[in-house]
C-alpha cells in the first residue's frame, strides 16, 4: 500500500449534484442548437459546409474538437494505465507531426479545389478527378463502413465514462449483483447505482442529434468550439485537483516509480518498430471525411494557419494530463489503493481508469459534475461532425448522384440528409450497446487504420498527375481485402491475444495495409490509361 | 498542381520535418526513469517538447512557404472549360 487510499465507495450515500451539472450542461447544448439554427440560411450549402465562412479561431477549435474523441481522453489514459508513458510517443507526438502535415499539404489543397468548384463531400472532389460516378458509389460505403467504429468509439466511451461517476447515486434503481472475487469472497459491484449505458448512450445521441438536426455543420462547428475550450479548462482543472488530493505531482509521481515503475519507460512494452509504424495512424486525418467537411467551411485558406500552428501544442494540453493521469492510476492500483471496475475476465478495465480516478479523488461534487461534462464535450464534439458528415455524404454522394441536381430542392436535400442522420444514430446506439465491453483503444485503432490505409488514394489525386482511375480502384479494393483480413485475424481469430496488441512481424497491421493500398494506386495507375488532358487542367493549373 | 513559390522555404521546411520524423525514436530515452522536475518521466517531457517543436515548424512553414498563389487561384472565376462534372 502507498499512503493513499481511496478504495471506499460501495454503500456510501453518493451525492447527485454531478449528475445535475451534467444534465445543466446538456441544456446549454441544446440552447446553443437553438441559438445557431437562428443563422441557419436555409440553404443546403448553408447546411453543409456553413456558407464557407468560418474563421481561424472556430476552425481550429472545431477540426481539433473533432480529432480528439473518447479516443483521446478515455483511450489514452487507459492505455496509459496499461501501458505506460509510451502511448503519447504512440499518438500524440506523432499526431502533432503528422496532422499538421496533412493540413497544410493536403488540407488547404483540397479546400482549395472546394472553393473552385463548389464541392461538399471528398467523394465529389474523387468523382471530378478521377472522372468516374462509380468510383463514388464504391468509396460510399467503405468510408461509412470505417466511420461507424469511430462513432461506436465515441458512444462506447460515454458509456463507460458516466456509469462510474456516477456509481453509487441512484441504488435502488440500478442496482448490479455484488462480485464475487476468485477466492470466493463478495464484494459490492463497483458499479451498482450508477447511470447505466444504455442510458447515458441514450441521452447523448438525443442531444447531438438535436443540435446538428436544426443547424447542420453550423452548429457542429458552434458546438464544437464552445465544447473544445470546455474539455481543455476541465481537463486541467482535473489534473490539477487530481494532483493536490495525491500530493502534489512529484508525490503521485513517486506512487508510480514505488509500485509500477515499469509504466515510466517503454522499454519491455513497446518496440521499436511498433512505436515507429504508429507514423501512419495519423495519416488517416487525410482521409477522414468528417475533416474535409470542416476544412470547407473555412472562409479562407489563411484561415488554416492557426490550426497547423496550435494544433500540435493542443495535443499535448490535452495528452499530458491524461497520460500521466492514466500511469498515477496504475501505479495506485498496483499499490492496491483503488480499485478499477473489472472486466469479465477479472483484470481491471483500463478505460475506466480516468472516470475512476475523477470519481473517487475529485471530492467537490460540483467539479466532479463538471469534469464529467467536460470528458462527454470532448466526445460529443466528434460526434456531432460524424452524423452532419454522414448526412451529408448520403444526400450529395448517393441522392443527388443518382436522381441528378435539379430533382429535389434545398428543403428536401435538408430533410434527406436528416432522415439519413437519424437512421445512422439509431445503428451506432445500437451497435454501442451490444459492443460496451471492447477496448476503445483498439477500436479506435482499427479504424483510423482504415482511413490512414486510404491515405495514398488522396495524396495522389492532388500530388501525381500520373494517378488514375484504374490506380484509384486498385487503392480502394487493396485496402478493403488488405483491412478486412487483418481485421478478422485480430477481432474473431483474436490473433493478438496474450500479447496486449495485435502485431505482424512486429508491426502494426497498418503498415502492410498501406503498402498494399499503395501498390494497388501505383500499379493500377500504371497499368491504365493516364487521366485526360481536361482533367490534369483542372486539378494541376500553372499558378503564376 | 504546380506550386512556384518559396522554393527554398518549403525545401528547408521539409528538412526540419525529416528531422523531427527521424528525433521521434529517441531510442536513446527508452529506459530513462528519471522524473524532470520531480514529477515529470523523462519519456514524456521529451515528446511533449516534441510537440512544442512541430508548432515551430508549421510556424515557420506558414510563414516561409505559404502557397499565397493557390489561394488566389481558388478565389478566381471557373474557367468554363473546367465547369464539367463527374458528381
Amino acid at each position: 500500500m502507498s499512503d493513499f487510499t481511496f478504495l471506499a465507495s460501495a454503500g456510501e450515500p453518493v451525492s447527485r449534484t454531478p449528475l445535475y451539472v451534467l444534465l445543466v450542461y446538456m441544456g446549454l447544448l441544446l440552447a446553443l442548437g437553438v441559438l445557431s439554427s437562428r443563422f441557419f440560411r436555409g440553404t443546403s450549402k448553408d447546411y453543409f459546409v456553413a456558407s464557407q465562412s468560418i474563421g481561424s479561431f472556430m476552425l481550429l477549435m472545431s477540426v481539433f474538437g473533432t480529432t480528439m474523441t473518447g479516443f483521446a481522453l478515455v483511450g489514452s489514459s487507459g492505455k496509459a494505465f496499461s501501458q505506460g508513458i509510451g502511448t503519447y510517443g504512440l499518438m500524440a507526438s506523432w499526431s502533432g507531426l503528422i496532422h499538421s502535415a496533412v493540413f497544410f499539404a493536403i488540407g488547404i489543397k483540397l479546400w482549395s479545389f472546394g472553393k473552385k468548384y463548389g464541392y461538399v463531400t471528398q467523394i465529389q472532389f474523387f468523382r471530378d478527378r478521377f472522372d468516374s460516378k462509380q468510383l463514388g458509389y464504391l468509396l460510399f460505403p467503405i468510408l461509412v463502413l470505417l466511420i461507424i467504429p469511430y462513432l461506436l468509439v465515441g458512444l462506447i466511451s460515454v458509456m463507460k465514462v458516466v456509469q462510474p461517476i456516477t456509481s453509487g447515486m441512484f441504488p435502488d434503481t440500478f442496482a448490479l449483483p455484488d462480485k464475487v472475487l476468485p477466492n470466493g469472497k463478495s464484494i459490492p459491484h463497483p458499479l451498482s447505482g450508477g447511470v447505466p449505458g444504455w442510458l447515458s448512450g441514450l441521452v447523448v445521441s438525443t442531444v447531438v442529434l438535436f443540435y446538428v438536426f436544426f443547424g447542420g455543420v453550423r452548429s457542429a462547428v458552434w458546438a464544437n468550439t464552445f465544447q473544445t475550450v470546455v474539455f481543455m479548462i476541465t481537463g486541467i482543472v482535473a489534473f490539477y485537483m487530481i494532483a493536490d488530493k495525491l500530493g502534489g505531482v512529484a508525490s503521485a509521481a513517486d506512487v508510480v516509480k514505488n509500485h509500477a515503475p515499469e509504466k515510466l519507460i517503454r522499454e519491455g512494452s513497446i518496440g521499436d518498430w511498433h512505436f515507429f509504424s504508429y507514423l501512419l495512424i495519423p495519416l488517416s486525418v487525410g482521409m477522414f471525411p468528417h475533416l474535409f467537411q470542416h476544412w470547407l467551411t473555412a472562409k479562407n485558406a489563411k484561415s488554416f494557419r492557426l490550426t497547423v500552428i496550435a494544433h500540435p501544442i493542443c495535443i499535448a494540453i490535452v495528452w499530458v494530463p491524461c497520460i500521466l493521469i492514466g500511469i498515477w492510476a496504475a501505479g495506485l492500483y498496483a499499490a492496491g489503493d483503488l480499485r478499477i471496475p473489472p472486466l469479465p475476465g477479472g483484470g481491471p478495465n483500463a478505460n475506466a481508469a480516468l472516470a475512476t480516478m475523477v470519481r473517487t479523488l475529485v471530492e467537490n461534487p460540483l467539479l466532479s459534475g463538471l469534469l464529467m461534462s467536460g470528458i462527454l464535450a470532448a466526445i460529443m464534439s466528434s460526434l456531432d461532425s460524424q452524423f452532419v458528415c454522414l448526412g451529408t455524404m448520403f444526400t450529395n454522394d448517393v441522392v443527388v448522384a443518382a436522381m441528378g441536381k435539379d430533382k429535389y430542392s434545398d428543403r428536401q436535400l435538408i430533410f434527406l440528409s436528416r432522415a439519413f442522420i437519424v437512421g445512422i444514430v439509431l445503428v451506432s446506439y445500437f451497435m454501442a450497446l451490444y459492443l460496451q465491453g471492447s477496448s476503445v483503444f483498439s477500436l479506435g485503432v482499427w479504424c483510423f487504420s482504415g482511413f490512414a490505409a486510404l491515405f495514398p488514394l488522396v495524396f495522389a489525386a492532388v500530388y501525381w498527375k500520373r494517378a488514375s482511375l484504374g490506380g484509384a480502384v486498385g487503392c480502394i479494393l487493396a485496402t478493403l481485402f488488405s483491412w478486412c483480413y487483418f481485421f478478422y485475424q485480430d477481432i474473431f481469430l483474436d490473433a493478438g491475444a496474450g500479447h496486449g496488441e495485435y502485431l505482424v512481424q512486429g508491426v502494426m497491421p497498418v503498415t502492410f495495409v498501406f503498402l498494399a493500398s499503395s501498390a494497388g494506386m501505383i500499379l493500377g495507375s500504371l497499368l491504365t490509361e493516364p487521366p485526360s488532358r481536361e482533367t490534369l487542367k483542372k486539378f494541376f493549373p500553372t499558378l503564376s | 498542381m504546380i506550386d512556384t513559390q518559396s522554393s527554398s522555404g518549403s525545401k528547408l521546411v521539409w528538412v526540419f520535418f525529416l528531422l523531427l520524423f527521424f528525433a521521434h525514436q529517441d531510442f536513446w530515452l527508452w529506459s530513462d526513469d528519471s522524473l524532470v522536475l520531480g514529477f515529470l518521466p523523462m519519456g514524456l517531457a521529451y515528446h511533449a517538447l516534441f510537440s512544442v517543436a512541430c508548432s515551430c515548424l508549421w510556424a515557420f512553414a506558414c510563414f516561409r512557404s505559404w502557397p499565397e498563389k493557390l489561394e488566389q487561384w481558388a478565389d478566381e472565376a471557373v474557367d468554363p472549360d473546367d465547369n464539367r462534372s463527374a458528381s
